[in-house]
């Protein structure tokens, strides 16, 4: 196991620890103001301060790593239990018209921007962390779709496939029982990237007023309301920011671990 | 003084030795074919003297490239030997080429890049090169790039760019394993050609003992990392002292005896096959075109009976394979297996698909990694209306495994435990578990070594008095159709050519391919002949 | 080659048909009646149709449809029911300000990533390799708005080397223009910039294991001259394909940004429209959007051309 793995899960996991510890117990109260004790550094009483309500950082962070994580991760699933399908079957009706409309499709999903789709939910349906979730879900779909597309192909190709198909086995089968298990590595690493890049995603829309709506604190919504204080109170912004980077950061090196630490046993398998 | 001397040449990559003491020389106009099987040594002794070694390789002793040790040469000055003194032709000419630059920038590049001449004398010298290698200018000129050009005409360009130079060493490593036989016979022409005219010493890495016999002045035989023997063609040949020698030709040239069949009833009867790819238009509203694959191809194959089936890459042989498998439809004809079609109403009839199996070419595609050898040569059971379970299935398994010489044990393994002749073993294996009437052998035994190839010959003579085969064996190896056949075909560009009892084909080809193919086959001489 | 290029542009055009339907479908189907969901439920009747009447929305849903559509061919994306005002007037505006945001951000991450990735490459498993790697591992994983906050508080506030937001507009010459665009451009590029290095880096590995490679080496190309003559271009292929998804990240942040550094652009104009349920604002935004991701990517198919011949010989 390399380094990027250990140090990935690591902070992956105190992320995700905080997420649910918080259910149980914070430090504070995240929502009890007290605005006598707003803007307070870090200090022992409150390890991250306080914000201009008073509202202690800490509660809020660990708080705002429940939407963040449910997010993400509901938009990762909602990516892969679409996209993988779609993938698999494009690629065992590969250059028929029905792999023809799902990769024009992808084609298409691939110009409407996550931001784009949240705005065109939002200005209809209005703003909420169901829409991130929609609007990140959608975008992914084409992501897993591709990739399994692509791996599926080449899969297609081999040899074992064709003796399976000269046993008589159809392309559902064989994509069940042949593909899916070859690719599925490559797809739990691509879910751990596109966990990361959800939880960008989420901060970004929160932030401009389009995910999570108060009371549901966010981190997004956090720095957008650090932002006209940072000159005297740059805690609110460093904090929040660090949590996000932390997190994605700790995903990437785990997404990045994970693929060093499954493809050498992938090789040794065919070798 | 020789042109090269390798002198007690060690290696190691990262700790782990691939070389050990070896030795060798060539003199200029000598070609020196270094040969012995996969893991021999033999491309990493090639590599040693470029010093284009990986990563982590370290060497010991002397490589001496006209009195200077290319060893201690430093890497600038290797620059300017290589290309210039030292030319090197791959094995892989469809890869060998930078796929966005033309062959003309290509093959001026060896020239410029050693500021040998000013670039109109370069252009012209390059035109030159590549005429003398058989491309000229009027009809390629050199602004194609390489995916325009086939792979005996990519190979022409690598070796233009080897020579262009004029070095006094040429290195070909497997130049020919990748071609067809009638361009290994024009491109091993070249080659000698290019020796003779230019003086150069060629260091020639090789697999295929017939090819060395044919062209090598000296012979180095490697296994494992050291040289077994070595010495003057003929000599060597005439006179071979190592046990190893001897197995490496004996099974190049292995024979098997094939039991007797009578066989007379058809089993497989195609009848003017036609299958056709669809091409990309040529403009957008043109209509598709179509390149025939497989054009009116009839033949019958009698129960009992082993057919080969032999031609070129691009005959059709591999579609002609998967339309009689059923995986694809064809356009027109009919193939018809024991009576009934293989395929009814744009479907596969499973029912004439339980009669037949496959196997193919690649031993390491060919299973999947994630299962176990039980598993994977089970899986035809899925054509079975009541497949065995329980000990009736594990008695079959353990029965197959043991007829193709594995262990009943190994069915609990998972296939990257097994070499690539036992996983050949173990496709054999799942083709054979449910008795189908016809087996189809798709280059089986291409990628494997000779003395692997041999043993897996030597077992399917056996599996045949066994389990009275009949099976169609699709290979370009002239020489294993031979032995492992009673009745040939050729192909060439979609049609059967020539058919007949594979010894009469062989002895009085009709057909002017068929000459062509049996003359460009570099042949093994008889050792027992040369010896006695 | 002029046949696929041809080829792109059709299906460049099918794109954007298929995607201002689906713009359409969302906005003005969706909702129901346009006009009701812009005035809120308490509207009188003939105030609403006097709004369907000034903002074309009587009629049935085909006939608004190519309305909209033929109207967007000839640049005219209708009226603001806020502004009042032609919505190709108040986008033209915006437009100056976030199409130079994203392509002066594109161009910077471009600069920032090729050397970083093929300096990297090059140095394989060695110091200055990590430390890029190192780097960048760090710039992917972090949100471009906060960087630009760090930015203002940094440069802006404390420096005082750049205005912390606003927009001198390009009246005052290109260079007060790009000055006070850099801040955001800079946000915007180091994450993309980032991703872009690792790409191109794993892509030149990818190359330097070919064995056309090996073959420049057998040329007596030093390893340097092998990596920039052969390696480079062939690296291009895939990195295209990121530089082509890049934009449409870029212009999507640059929405983002734009809030940050009260720079007015099309991301302050969709979200005033979005709070003031403007919508056929937020339409014609969203489908200008699409529009420049969808003819990015019809360019980047042209540059694999130009890369690649496999691609221009083949119809």
């Amino acid at each position: 196991m390399s380094r990027n793995l250990i140090l990935g899960a690591l902070l992956a996991s105190l992320v995700l620890l905080a997420a649910l510890v918080s259910f149980v117990w914070t430090p504070y109260d995240h929502a009890a103001l007290d605005i006598p004790g707003k803007l307070k550094t870090p200090s022992a009483q409150n390890w991250f301060g306080t914000d201009h309500f008073g509202r202690d950082m800490f509660s809020m962070i660990m708080v705002g790593a429940r939407t963040s994580i449910a997010v993400a991760l509901v938009a990762v699933g909602i990516g892969m239990a679409l996209g993988v399908p779609l993938g698999l079957t494009a690629a065992a009706r590969k250059g028929s018209w029905l792999d023809e409309v799902i990769m024009r499709g992808n084609d298409l999903v691939f110009a409407f921007p996550s931001l784009v789709i949240a705005i065109l939910i939002t200005a209809v349906f209005g703003a909420g962390a169901i829409n991130a979730i929609i609007a990140i879900g959608i975008f992914n779909i084409p992501v897993f779709a591709r990739i399994t597309r692509g791996a599926a192909l080449s899969l297609w190709e081999r040899e074992f496939i064709l003796a399976a198909r000269v046993s008589g086995k159809g392309a559902a089968r064989i994509s069940a029982e042949h593909i899916l298990p070859n690719v599925a590595n490559l797809l739990i690493v691509q879910g751990t990237i596109q966990f990361s890049l959800g939880i960008l995603a989420e901060a970004g829309l929160s932030y401009v007023g389009l995910g999570a709506q108060p009371p549901t604190p966010s981190w997004g919504r956090m720095l957008a309301d650090a932002q006209t204080m940072v000159s005297f109170a740059p805690h609110l912004a460093l904090i929040p920011g660090l949590a996000i980077i932390v997190t994605v950061l700790g995903l990437n090196l785990l997404g990045d671990g994970l693929r060093d630490w499954l493809d050498p046993r992938i090789r040794v398998a065919r070798a | 003084m020789s042109l090269l001397e390798v002198e007690n040449l060690s290696l190691s990559i990262h700790g782990a030795p691939i070389l050990k003491k070896i030795n060798l020389s060539i003199d200029p106009g000598q070609i020196v074919a270094v040969t012995g099987e996969s893991g021999s040594g033999k491309s990493m002794t090639a590599l040693a003297v470029m010093q284009l070694l990986p990563n982590g390789a370290q060497t010991q002793g002397e490589i001496r490239l006209e009195g200077r040790d290319v060893l201690t040469t430093p890497e600038a000055e290797m620059c300017a030997l290589r290309g210039a003194a030292i030319g090197m032709v791959f094995q892989e000419p469809m890869t060998a080429l930078n796929p966005v630059k033309t062959i003309g920038d290509q093959v001026m590049e060896t020239i410029l890049i050693h500021k040998a001449m000013p670039a109109t004398q370069a252009l012209d010298r390059t035109k030159e090169v590549l005429r003398r290698v058989g491309l000229p200018p009027e009809r390629f000129p050199l602004s194609r790039y390489p995916h325009e050009l086939s792979g005996g005409q990519r190979q022409r360009v690598v070796i233009a760019m080897a020579i262009a130079l004029r070095p006094t060493l040429l290195i070909a490593d497997e130049p020919t394993t990748a071609l067809d036989v009638t361009t290994q016979a024009q491109i091993l022409d070249l080659l000698k050609g290019l020796v003779r005219e230019y003086g150069m010493g060629l260091l020639m890495i090789t697999h295929d003992l017939a090819v060395v016999a044919d062209m090598a002045d000296q012979i180095v035989v490697m296994r494992h990392g050291e040289v077994v023997e070595a010495g003057p063609t003929d000599d060597l040949l005439r006179n071979m002292q190592h046990p190893y020698t001897r197995m490496l030709f004996e099974a190049s040239g292995h024979q098997v005896a094939l039991p007797d069949t009578a066989g007379d009833r058809p089993l497989l009867e195609v009848t003017q096959v036609v299958r056709d790819y669809h091409l990309p238009r040529k403009g957008l509203f043109d209509k598709p075109g179509h390149h025939r694959a497989v054009d009116q191809v009839s033949f019958t194959l009698n129960r009992g009976e082993r057919l080969g089936l032999v031609g070129e890459s691009g005959c059709g042989k591999s579609t002609l394979t998967r339309a009689i498998l059923g995986l694809e439809e064809v356009q027109a004809g009919e193939i018809r297996l024991d009576g009934a079609p293989v395929f009814t109403g744009h479907k596969p009839n499973p029912a004439v698909r339980r009669k037949m199996q496959v196997v193919f070419q690649d031993p390491y595609g060919s299973f999947n990694p994630r299962h176990k050898v039980a598993r994977l040569i089970t899986e035809p059971f899925h054509l079975l209306d009541t497949p065995p379970t329980g000990t009736e299935r594990q008695d079959r398994i353990a029965e197959m495994l043991t007829a193709v010489g594995l262990s009943p044990n190994d069915a609990g393994k998972y296939i990257h435990e097994f070499s690539g002749g036992q996983r050949q073993r173990i496709a054999i294996a799942r083709a054979l578990i449910i008795r189908p009437e016809l087996i189809l052998f798709d280059e089986a035994v291409s990628a494997l070594d000779v003395s692997v190839r041999a043993q897996i010959l030597d077992l399917l003579a056996e599996l045949c008095a066994t389990y009275d085969l009949t099976y169609l064996f699709i290979s370009h190896d002239l020489s294993v159709v031979r032995t492992i056949t009673d009745r040939v075909m050729v192909m060439q560009a979609g049609k059967i050519v020539e058919q007949g009892e594979t010894e009469q084909v062989f002895t009085h080809p009709q057909h002017s391919y068929t000459r062509t193919l049996i003359d460009a086959a570099p042949v093994l001489p008889d050792i027992g002949a040369l010896a006695g | 080659m002029l046949r696929y290029a041809l080829k792109r542009l059709i299906s460049l055009m099918i794109s954007l048909a298929v995607a201002s339907v689906v713009i359409f479908a969302v906005i003005e189907v969706a909702p129901g009646d346009p006009a009701s969901f812009m005035l809120g439920v308490n509207a009188q009747e003939d105030t609403l149709a006097a709004l369907r009447a000034e903002l074309g929305l009587d009629g049935s849903k085909l006939e608004r449809y190519f309305n909209w559509v033929s109207g967007m061919l000839v640049g005219d994306f209708g009226t603001s029911y806020t502004y009042r005002t032609p919505v190709s007037q108040m986008i033209a505006d915006r437009m100056w300000v976030s199409l130079p945001l994203a392509l002066y951000a594109l161009t910077l991450s471009t600069l920032i990533a090729f050397p970083a990735g093929i300096y990297a490459a090059a140095r394989r498993g060695k110091p200055g390799d990590l430390t890029v790697m190192g780097a960048t591992q760090l710039g992917i994983a972090v949100p471009n708005f906060w960087f630009a906050m760090m930015l203002v508080l940094i440069f802006a506030i404390n420096l005082r080397w750049f205005n912390a937001g606003g927009f001198a507009g390009w009246d005052q010459g290109l260079w007060t223009g790009l000055h006070s665009l850099t801040l955001p451009a800079i946000a915007l590029a180091l994450p993309q910039a980032a991703i872009l290095a690792r790409v191109m880096r794993s892509s030149l590995l990818d190359i330097l294991g070919e064995d056309f490679m090996r073959t420049a080496r057998a040329k007596g190309l030093s390893r340097r001259q092998a990596l920039w003559r052969h390696g480079v271009r062939n690296a291009l292929i895939p990195v295209l394909t990121i530089i082509g998804l890049q934009f449409s990240f870029l212009l999507a942040g640059s929405i983002i940004i734009e809030q940050v550094f009260y720079l007015p652009g099309l991301g302050r104009l969709v979200f005033q429209a979005i709070s003031a349920r403007d919508l056929i604002v937020v339409e014609s935004v969203v489908m200008l959007l699409v529009f420049a991701v969808i003819t990015v990517n019809f360019l980047v198919d042209l540059a694999y051309a130009a890369v690649d011949p496999r691609l221009r010989s083949r119809t």
